[in-house]
């Protein structure tokens, strides 16, 4: 959090982290119930429009300060930093890909008068888990739309104003030709098909829905979803999520530190023997916290800068490093809490000790299965194999 | 060229349709090619027309259709 003190906003992130979000997360956590107090200050603070442009009533924020906020969030609550994040996830799908679109540019004014919360619905039973590919089609007739899907998982489907949807672009399309679509109360109907009692991330309430849905043609968005998943969601997706891991694994580690203060204040003079795990598990810290800002940062630049960059956002060597980013964090995210887990002793064990460090191992390990690193790693796999790097 | 570029589309593109079926302009990513496929034309592109695509060619637009897949191998076999 070194730059976040230049940012107004991130410190207000910060504020509602600490004042609200921290409060709130363990009985978010016991109860797997949506961080509403959090999304409520978020919402009051005008936070859920952070990234849409200034002259449409939003923030105008960049990758580099909603990352910020992410890791905030998280560091207190972690279902509300993946909510959060999330949500601007799809903001930022809407603001680089449907801005200056008539229905689209009204809806985003809309969304920052009325702080709106936008749902995704990815994920298809029968898909693997494959982003990139749908089952379910909108089914155009007129200047209408019909749209069903089976959705294996909705994160916060229940808490959410609107719902980004995949799906093939027509009945005929081929699995990997899809649109994405907005759909608005109430326009949609969500039918519970499951539950979600989950280790971690349980704040996210993220079970299986079907969704039915109409609308008007207008709210299913021009660009192909090709280029909207890998210029945008997926770029967005991956910084956003370790932005958030980070935040967790800053949290697992500050309580180790406080831990091994105690133990060396109990006795001044010697070093406790955790002293040195510490100092190990804040070298993988500080690695994975470069690596999150340093792509941030690059995104942010590349994202400034339009006109070069579209050719870069959808190169193969982009991909690639966004997938690395994904999983070199989601993988340092619960080694970090894992070592402070040691550090901490029977006392990091304990669900009730002030060093607990069970909700932290929890929350982190959700992150190497949220697009399951295997995928990912067998698509850089493929990749690399084409990819020179030189 | 294009017969070439074809039969590796035909064997390695995993197209949900028959290349027979596509114009040369036609979007091959709309006929079902999946980036995992087109990781595979690519390789046998390279291997066919003893060419590699550097880095700056691996986009999504550079394989969209068999006339943008022409151009490229032009570009690097200097036309021939």
């Amino acid at each position: 959090m070194s730059k976040a003190n230049e940012s107004p906003h991130v410190a207000t992130a910060m504020r509602i982290a600490r004042e609200v979000a921290g409060p709130q997360a363990a009985s978010v956590d016991r109860d797997a119930r949506f961080p509403r107090e959090a999304l409520d200050a978020l919402k009051e603070a005008r936070l859920l429009s952070a990234f849409v442009p200034k002259a449409m009533g939003g923030l105008g924020l960049g990758m580099i300060e909603l990352s910020q906020m992410c890791e905030a969030l998280a560091q207190h609550c972690a279902s509300t930093g993946m909510v959060f994040a999330m949500h601007q996830i799809q903001v930022a799908c809407l603001v680089r890909h449907a801005n200056g679109v008539g229905f689209f540019e009204r809806y985003l004014k809309e969304l920052a008068a009325k702080q709106y919360l936008i749902a995704s619905v990815t994920s298809e039973v029968g898909i693997g888990g494959e982003m990139r590919t749908s089952i379910c089609a909108v089914e155009k007739s007129g200047d209408r739309f019909k749209l069903d899907k089976d959705a294996s998982t909705i994160s916060y489907g229940e808490h959410a104003d609107d719902l980004l949807v995949t799906a093939r672009a027509a009945p005929d399309a081929t699995p990997n030709d899809q649109a994405l679509v907005l759909v608005s109360k109430p326009d949609y109907s969500l039918e519970r098909t499951g539950a979600w009692d989950t280790l971690g991330m349980r704040g996210t309430c993220s079970p299986p829905f079907k969704m039915r849905s109409t609308g008007s043609a207008e709210r299913i968005l021009p660009a192909p979803f090709a280029d909207i998943a890998s210029q945008t969601m997926v770029p967005f997706s991956h910084i956003l999520w370790a932005s958030c891991w980070l935040g967790i694994s800053t949290a697992a580690v500050s309580k180790a530190r406080a831990f091994v203060r105690n133990q060396a204040r109990s006795k001044p003079g010697q070093t406790p023997p955790s002293a040195m795990r510490l100092a190990e598990v804040a070298t993988q810290l500080q690695m994975m916290r470069a690596n999150v800002h340093d792509v941030a940062s690059e995104c942010e630049y590349l994202m400034n800068h339009p006109e070069s960059s579209i050719d870069v956002l959808s190169s193969v060597a982009f991909a690639v490093k966004m997938n690395n980013l994904k999983v070199s964090t989601s993988e340092a995210a619960f080694q970090i809490a894992h070592r402070c887990l040691g550090i901490c002793g029977i006392m990091g064990y304990k669900n009730d000790s002030k060093f607990s460090i069970g909700i932290h191992m929890r929350d982190s390990m959700s992150a190497a299965l949220m697009v399951s690193n295997d995928r990912i790693l067998s698509t850089n796999a493929a990749m690399l194999l084409v990819l020179k790097d030189d | 060229m294009v017969e070439d570029i074809r039969s590796i589309l035909k064997e390695h593109g995993k197209l949900s349709v028959d290349i027979a079926g596509l114009s040369d302009d036609a979007d091959l990513y709309q006929a079902g090619l999946t980036s995992h496929a087109s990781v595979n034309v690519m390789l046998a592109l390279e291997g066919k027309f003893d060419i590699e695509f550097p880095d700056r060619m691996l986009k999504r637009n550079v394989f969209e259709s068999v006339s943008a897949i022409r151009a490229a191998i032009e570009e690097l076999t200097g036309g021939a």
